[in-house]
């Protein structure tokens, strides 16, 4: 079976820190893997990688069989990313769906239908600066399109952290409902938050992957 | 390239809801109006006078304080866009980088370009209002250097918010580069060169690549033709160039200039970490 994710003896430095340091996974299509570890473990340093953020110092990436530098595009196509903290976007709610449905082919239904199913009524925000709304409404939206858009590898950087607890169970429910194959990474100080949504945890510590077990 | 008008589009929707646009437009548009009040059409000062001396005053303005406003927000928006994480997600999906970067310099070209080249109309307007004739020449280069104007502080400062990735120091840049270019324009140059400390050559090099001498120049060129009332460098230029090539230096010299550190930009906008 092809990974969605292979990277091999992957170095990042930082101004002389080596923040990533001769990092290697894989991931297969079915994996739901909880990437633990404490600040500045290399978490996020891997995960920008992945996307094509940061320009790696040595080893290789491939997601989706694509290099994320080179082929950008190709991979961001196949993946859906949700950070921590939902960004300050100035575009009002129907402009960043309009840029998502134009640059990614998720049709906005896809999406609205999505928050619905999140409890989240997107058309009575439509012209709202995306910035405006409320932070658990941002948060509920941001997995709406990161839903709707069934990609086959989605990144989700602290995801529920600003949802309260029943927002946390329909995301849970949404995201074990998805019909399709597809891996899954979530970047987590606690691993007990995703408990049943994971089957493997892998553990960063100073650069360097220092466990990988299967839950 | 089929995201690089969206984009566009998306950055003028957003920048038409930012404050900085706001008073952007309103220091451009007050400027005008400030001259209608203060009655600069009526006033006559070294032969220039109506219509034609509005027109100059304005440019004149626009050539000190347009390039720090551009430089300014241009930088603070895409720096902030970065630490803010903004820039992460929306990178986050499948526009490439060169949809992504040309799309924002077009779309923030229009926001900077429109509010200045509506105040100039708006002066005409009103000018031809109170009897003036329509200085078609003095339009068409007037416009031509705003265009030249905001095409170079675009790309550098499009060029500094790819190069540094603080807030902080991309303001301050953008600030140096600003006090840099309107001190070494040929005015200032010239006590240095009274001092005889360093070579008159290089001081007319130096001020000869300064774009915001060629904006001078180009601006009082149609007025005095003989150059007498600005710097010995203008004066050298149009000796050696003569006056129709002395105009195209003026424009395209910084047209090109602006062109060249925008692909700066985007190389390193394609070659370092977009974080």
């Amino acid at each position: 079976m092809a990974a969605i994710v292979e990277a091999k003896n992957v170095v990042k430095t930082f101004m002389g820190v080596r923040v990533l340091d001769d990092v290697s996974l894989r991931i297969d299509p079915g994996e739901k893997v909880a990437m633990v570890g404490p600040n500045g473990a290399g978490k996020t340093t891997l995960v920008r990688s992945l996307l094509g953020f940061y320009h790696i110092d040595g080893g290789t990436i491939r997601v989706a069989g694509h290099d994320p530098i080179k082929a950008r595009t190709d991979v961001l196509r196949e993946v859906s990313f949700i950070p921590q903290l939902p960004p300050p976007v100035r575009l009002s709610v129907s402009e960043l769906l309009t840029f998502i449905e134009r640059s990614t082919g998720t049709p906005q239904a896809r999406i609205v239908a999505q928050a619905e199913a999140m409890e989240l009524d997107i058309r009575s925000h439509r012209h709202k600066p995306f910035f405006k709304l409320s932070g658990g409404m941002k948060q509920k939206l941001l997995i709406a399109i990161a839903l709707a858009r069934r990609s086959r590898l989605f990144v989700f950087d602290e995801p529920t952290a600003n949802l309260d607890p029943a927002a946390r169970e329909h995301f849970y429910r949404l995201l074990s409902s998805l019909d399709y194959e597809h891996a899954t990474i979530f970047i987590t100080h606690r691993v007990e938050e995703i408990e049943g949504l994971a089957n493997r945890k892998v553990t960063m510590d100073l650069g360097k992957v220092v466990e990988d077990e299967t839950l | 390239m089929k995201n690089i008008g969206l984009v566009a589009y998306l950055d003028i929707r957003e920048s038409l809801r930012a404050k900085w646009f706001y008073v952007y437009a309103f220091v451009f548009g007050g400027l005008m109006g400030l001259f209608f009040i203060s009655g600069i059409t009526d006033s006559v000062v070294m032969g220039f006078t109506g219509l034609s001396r509005l027109l100059l005053v304005f440019i004149q303005v626009t050539i000190i304080i347009l390039p720090i406003f551009i430089l300014i927000t241009t930088v603070k928006s895409i720096a902030g866009d970065r630490e803010s994480n903004v820039l992460e997600y929306m990178l986050s999906f499948p526009v490439s980088l060169r949809e992504y970067y040309w799309g924002k310099l077009l779309g923030r070209f229009a926001t900077v370009f429109f509010p200045v080249i509506v105040a100039l109309f708006v002066g005409v307007v009103w000018g031809l209002g109170k009897g003036g004739e329509m200085p078609w020449g003095m339009i068409f280069l007037y416009s031509a250097l705003i265009f030249a104007l905001c095409t170079l502080f675009l790309g550098i400062a499009f060029f500094i918010s790819t190069l540094v990735k603080s807030h902080d120091v991309a303001l301050g840049l953008s600030f140096t580069v600003w006090i840099v270019l309107l001190a070494f324009i040929d005015v200032a140059l010239i006590g240095l060169m009274m001092q005889n400390r360093v070579s008159d050559e290089l001081i007319l090099t130096l001020a000869m690549l300064n774009p915001l001498e060629a904006f001078r120049i180009g601006a009082i060129a149609l007025f005095d033709p003989e150059l007498t009332v600005i710097g010995p460098v203008a004066y050298y230029l149009l000796d050696t160039l003569g006056h129709t090539l002395l105009m195209l230096y003026a424009v395209l010299y910084p047209v090109l200039l602006g062109i060249v550190f925008a692909l700066l930009g985007f190389w390193a906008f394609k070659k370092r970490d977009l974080l």
